[in-house]
């Protein structure tokens, strides 16, 4: 059940990113590129999805836990500390180059354009790498 | 670095993609209990080959998952046709860029899908801080390699 689940659940977001143009390179880059060839199509797929996701959490967020799992694990950190910035900003710069965010990296590898296939295999290495910075940071600056 | 290709304004086809993306985010929540950030998914998956990770309990939903990622747009081109997309080419650039989004997002704790739209719907400030600062680093690459170093 939870592999059914969590296949169409994957599914569904994956329609939506090949649906909404955020699995276009082009269209992530023409979104962020305010003053040139602005496309603000994007604002559309984050509104969107907000939306339906705020209303959604306030409804499911009643329940004891949820269906196939014992507990609802909803992040705790309120800190805006050093890692969420420089690690928000390491990730803008990378957005900015590649116009790929981890979800549509994922969609675009049927595709399997040299540009996808040299960005996902070090999105994979740079997962791997990022916790032991976090980790060096977080304690850093404790 | 990709050259600017012209894409048309499509309120309607990215209003209706971004719900989905909200159902699913839902669908998450009420099976899994879990916010749908597929830094997190992925890194919760990768947890299965890389013997460095915390080995998380539930990777078996988050494979899924992923699996479901790749298999969508396998079946939009199925129903209607063509996909539109367009990668740069420079594999150099790319791979930088790759490496960069997979250390960002996971010292940042996050990408578009967890601080973006899950951090948002929870009216999380954190989140909001994150994503402000991706928006403007992102935007600000763009601007550099388009419009000064072109």
């Amino acid at each position: 059940m939870r592999i059914l689940f969590g296949f169409l659940s994957g599914l569904v977001f994956g329609i939506g990113l090949v649906i909404s143009g955020m699995s276009n390179p082009a269209k992530v880059l023409n979104f962020l590129d305010v003053f040139g060839a602005w496309d603000p199509s994007l604002a559309f797929v984050m509104g969107g999805a907000t939306l339906v996701t705020f209303i959604g959490y306030r409804v499911i967020l009643q329940r004891e836990h949820p269906v196939l799992l014992t507990d609802f694990q909803l992040p705790t950190s309120t800190a805006i500390d050093k890692p969420l910035l420089v690690g928000a900003a390491l990730f803008g710069i990378g957005w900015g180059i590649g116009g790929f965010c981890p979800g549509p990296a994922w969609t675009a590898l049927p595709l399997m354009t040299p540009g996808t296939l040299a960005f996902l295999p070090a999105m994979l290495i740079g997962f791997l790498l990022g916790q032991p910075l976090k980790n060096v940071m977080t304690s850093a600056t404790k | 670095m990709l050259p600017a290709v012209m894409t048309e304004f499509t309120p309607w086809a990215s209003l209706i993609g971004g719900v989905l993306i909200g159902i699913s985010a839902v669908m998450v929540m009420m099976l899994f209990g879990r916010i749908a950030g597929i830094t997190g998914i992925s890194t919760g998956a990768l947890s299965l080959i890389a013997p460095s990770q915390a080995k998380a309990k539930d990777w078996d939903w988050r494979i899924a998952f992923i699996a479901g990622l790749i298999v969508a747009p396998l079946l939009v081109s199925f129903v209607s046709g063509d996909i539109e997309q367009t990668v740069s080419d420079n594999v150099l650039g790319m791979a930088l860029a790759g490496l960069l989004v997979g250390m960002g997002t996971t010292i940042g704790s996050g990408c578009t899908s967890g601080h973006g739209v899950c951090g948002l719907a929870r009216l999380s400030s954190r989140s909001l801080a994150a994503v402000a600062t991706f928006m403007l680093f992102a935007a600000a690459t763009v601007f550099l390699l388009r419009h000064v170093w072109s």
